[in-house]
């Protein structure tokens, strides 16, 4: 496998996204948006998608830069430094890998489409509080030569604005993923006000038509295609986490050094310094794991599940333990929402759920380290 | 290159195929299993004393290290295929040594060519086993206010003074130490390492019984013990650079060693059929946890040979790869319940085992020293 160091193309990368993304959406263009009442900024998502990272993993053929998934971690983490809200999870991650796994026209289409940035897509999986794909049990009924989705979605990240809907319904022997318009007849879409402020939604189908045009992949094998779509957003979701854990983190650190009391910076009080450098050893350990999810899902795609599930569950932990931190370290300060501490602890615990929890990913790593 | 590796991989494995005895494929790297070699050392049998000699031989016991030293010249790439194919047939470490892990080091980075070539073969063929000499009872995480001193004394140095904490000192050959060699300089300016053979006259040591029953460490006293001037590495006075490199690679060891521990068997199989879901869950975090200092030794070695400089980082793999076996061996012990409580008091049972790993938090510089490390020299935070 190539080596766990970051290569040169992928520190000019994160470079240059770190850049760009320090003038074009720093923490305070999130809290413009929330203050303006909108979860999106179509135009700064036109800017990212000029720079390629839509297409990140689009192939080149449909116009997209396939740079990989370990690039798409980079891109990831610089986002999470500063909070950006995109549709790149859901669109150029998620639905992109998803659409790659089926090799037709209309999924090349479909993928210029998202390189682009014409095209933004949801994942509408969940039903209940918790991450559970398999225990779906939304129908899709056979009906003539389609189906009829009827049922509730919720928790779908980018839904209220996606153009496109990714849905995991059950079929007769099993589960199927369709990709339908956004605007079918019959899809009603709540937006939710989530805490991170980002875009979510909850859906309503009410005996939504769908061809079998519309289905994304084999019919009763939605995993075929959806299992990897989802292993590449999990992993750029936990690269996401620990470049939030690192924002807030500097965050901390830069605190702990102008703050003064008793007449010193309090970052030289022992009981600080042990709790910042425990957690900066989180944040190193954990970008470990980050760093070899991307390069497994590049390499050896159909075995990324143990390293995928070990950067989600550390990323977790590791993000929560950094905004928890976070806030008690800025003492007072850190709990106004005039600072912006406050968003960084709330987009963690939007991400600890998205995709499955720490819970959720533990057992996976559970299961297939014999326990 | 990859076709390299391959023929690398392939010739290596015929090799250890004829050359790795039956009975050094166990799999067992514990502490009772190692073989430390030395003057003093008995073989624990006969397949023991032929794995070294084979590995030896081909400069396998310290298989990164020059070869005109006794090693095998590997890069970072065949340095891992070597610990696969090891890993592969379940073989033990032919030769496990403090002369491996922290003096070569640092005669390789400090010592002159003389040096290099007089002490580094004995060290990879398992002649002479050495011993360390840091800590006194005065200065333990404080180290640099060290006491015990060596006086110029024309031809040779002239030490006085006591260690504490020197790890099989009464099975060493050798000890390098650090002792102060100007009592007026600040307290890190005065200090020099320095090689003694424990043969000298007026050297002593005394065992010293831990809570896990064994005796790994001792007290190790010098009474007018004569040096001579050949026998300092680095310049005199500039000891404490030499022993802040040794100790980067004494917490990678620590670390790494706890790390081979996790690599062999997952905690679950350990679990079995105990559904105690508290401990099902402490169990699964350390695997996880242990997984990613896993990568994190693997990406920071990968890092070195990039020539990032690893540093002070390294503070971090000792902390967490330390703190890490202690909370596993808790998973262990309560896993085993009232079986685990019955030992003999020797190394290799559960309970000494778990009793043992306290000391990982404590030597080459306790938690709370390698979190200093990091907050000053890492973070930069105001000391």
């Amino acid at each position: 496998m190539a080596k766990l160091v970051k290569t040169e193309d992928e520190v000019m990368l994160g470079d240059a996204a770190r850049g760009f993304l320090g003038d074009a959406a720093p923490v305070s263009h999130l809290r413009g948006l929330r203050d303006g009442g909108a979860t999106h900024d179509a135009g700064l998502w036109r800017e990212m998608a000029a720079m390629g990272w839509a297409g990140v993993l689009v192939p080149e053929a449909s116009g997209g830069s396939d740079m990989g998934h370990a690039a798409a971690g980079v891109l990831a983490g610089e986002m999470g430094r500063t909070l950006v809200a995109s549709p790149f999870l859901s669109s150029a991650v998620i639905a992109a890998t998803a659409l790659k796994q089926v090799s037709s026209d209309r999924a090349a289409t479909a993928l210029a489409a998202i390189a682009s940035g014409e095209a933004t897509y949801a994942l509408a999986i969940d039903e209940g509080r918790k991450f559970a794909p398999e225990a779906t049990a939304m129908q899709a009924v056979a009906d003539g030569n389609g189906f009829r989705l009827s049922g509730d979605k919720c928790f779908v990240i980018d839904g209220a604005l996606a153009d496109r809907l990714l849905v995991l319904a059950r079929t007769g022997d099993g589960l199927t993923l369709f990709d339908l318009p956004a605007d079918r007849a019959g899809i009603t879409r709540s937006r939710t006000n989530q805490i991170d402020s980002r875009n979510s939604a909850r859906l309503h189908f009410d005996r939504v038509e769908a061809t079998g045009d519309d289905v994304l992949g084999q019919v009763d094998d939605a995993m075929a295609v959806l299992r990897p779509a989802l292993e590449a957003g999990q992993a750029a979701l936990a690269a996401e986490m620990t470049g939030l854990a690192s924002g807030a983190f500097d965050m901390t650190i830069g605190y702990l050094k102008d703050r003064r009391q008793f007449g010193v910076p309090i970052g030289s009080f022992q009981a600080l310094q042990h709790r910042a450098a425990h957690l900066w050893c989180e944040i190193e350990v954990t970008a470990s794991a980050i760093l070899h999810a991307g390069r497994k899902l590049d390499e050896d795609a159909g075995n990324a599940t143990l390293a995928v599930s070990l950067a989600k569950a550390r990323a977790t932990s590791t993000a929560q333990l950094a905004v928890i931190e976070g806030v008690q370290m800025h003492g007072g300060i850190g709990m106004t929402d005039a600072f912006d501490m406050g968003f960084y602890m709330k987009r963690a615990r939007v991400s600890a759920e998205w995709l499955g929890d720490y819970g959720y990913h533990a057992e996976q790593v559970a299961r297939l380290r014999g326990f | 290159m990859a076709d390299d590796l391959q023929t690398y991989r392939s010739e290596l494995r015929d090799w250890l195929a004829a050359n790795c005895p039956d009975g050094m494929r166990d799999g067992q790297n514990g502490e009772a299993a190692i073989c430390w070699g030395g003057k003093n050392w008995t073989f624990t049998s006969d397949a023991q004393r032929q794995w070294l000699e084979n590995a030896a031989s081909r400069g396998l016991t310290v298989p990164t290290w020059p070869k005109a030293y006794g090693g095998a010249g590997l890069d970072r790439a065949r340095e891992k295929i070597f610990h696969e194919e090891l890993t592969r047939i379940n073989a033990r470490w032919p030769l496990q040594s403090f002369g491996i892990w922290m003096l070569g080091p640092a005669l390789l980075h400090f010592g002159t060519e003389e040096q290099k070539r007089h002490y580094l073969p004995p060290i990879a063929r398992g002649e002479i086993r050495w011993c360390q000499g840091y800590s006194e009872p005065g200065a333990g995480s404080d180290l640099a206010s060290l006491q015990t001193r060596a006086e110029d004394k024309g031809d040779h140095w002239l030490v006085n003074g006591q260690k504490v904490w020197t790890s099989y000192a009464d099975q060493a050959d050798w000890i390098f130490a650090l002792v102060r060699t100007d009592r007026e300089a600040p307290k890190h300016k005065g200090i020099s390492f320095i090689l003694i053979d424990m043969a000298s006259e007026g050297v002593t040591t005394r065992p010293i019984r831990l809570i896990s029953g064994a005796s790994p460490f001792c007290e190790t006293f010098f009474d007018n013990v004569k040096v001579p001037k050949t026998q300092v590495v680095g310049e005199i006075n500039r000891g404490w650079d030499v022993a802040k490199y040794l100790l980067t690679h004494e917490r990678q060891m620590i670390s790494a060693s706890g790390q081979a521990m996790f690599a062999g068997r997952a905690l679950g199989a350990v679990l079995g059929d105990n559904q105690d879901a508290s401990l099902r869950a402490a169990a699964l975090k350390c695997e996880v946890d242990a997984l990613a200092v896993g990568l994190t030794l693997e990406r920071y070695k990968d890092m070195a040979e990039a020539g990032t400089g690893v540093g002070d980082a390294s503070a971090m793999l000792k902390y967490m790869g330390t703190e890490l076996n202690k909370a596993r061996h808790e998973v262990l012990m309560s896993a085993g319940g009232s079986d685990a409580l019955e030992w003999d008091g020797k190394a290799g049972s559960q309970a000494a085992d778990w009793l043992r790993t306290k000391a990982n938090s404590i030597e080459g510089g306790t938690s709370e020293v390698m979190l200093s490390i990091i907050s000053r020299r890492v973070l930069g935070l105001p000391g």
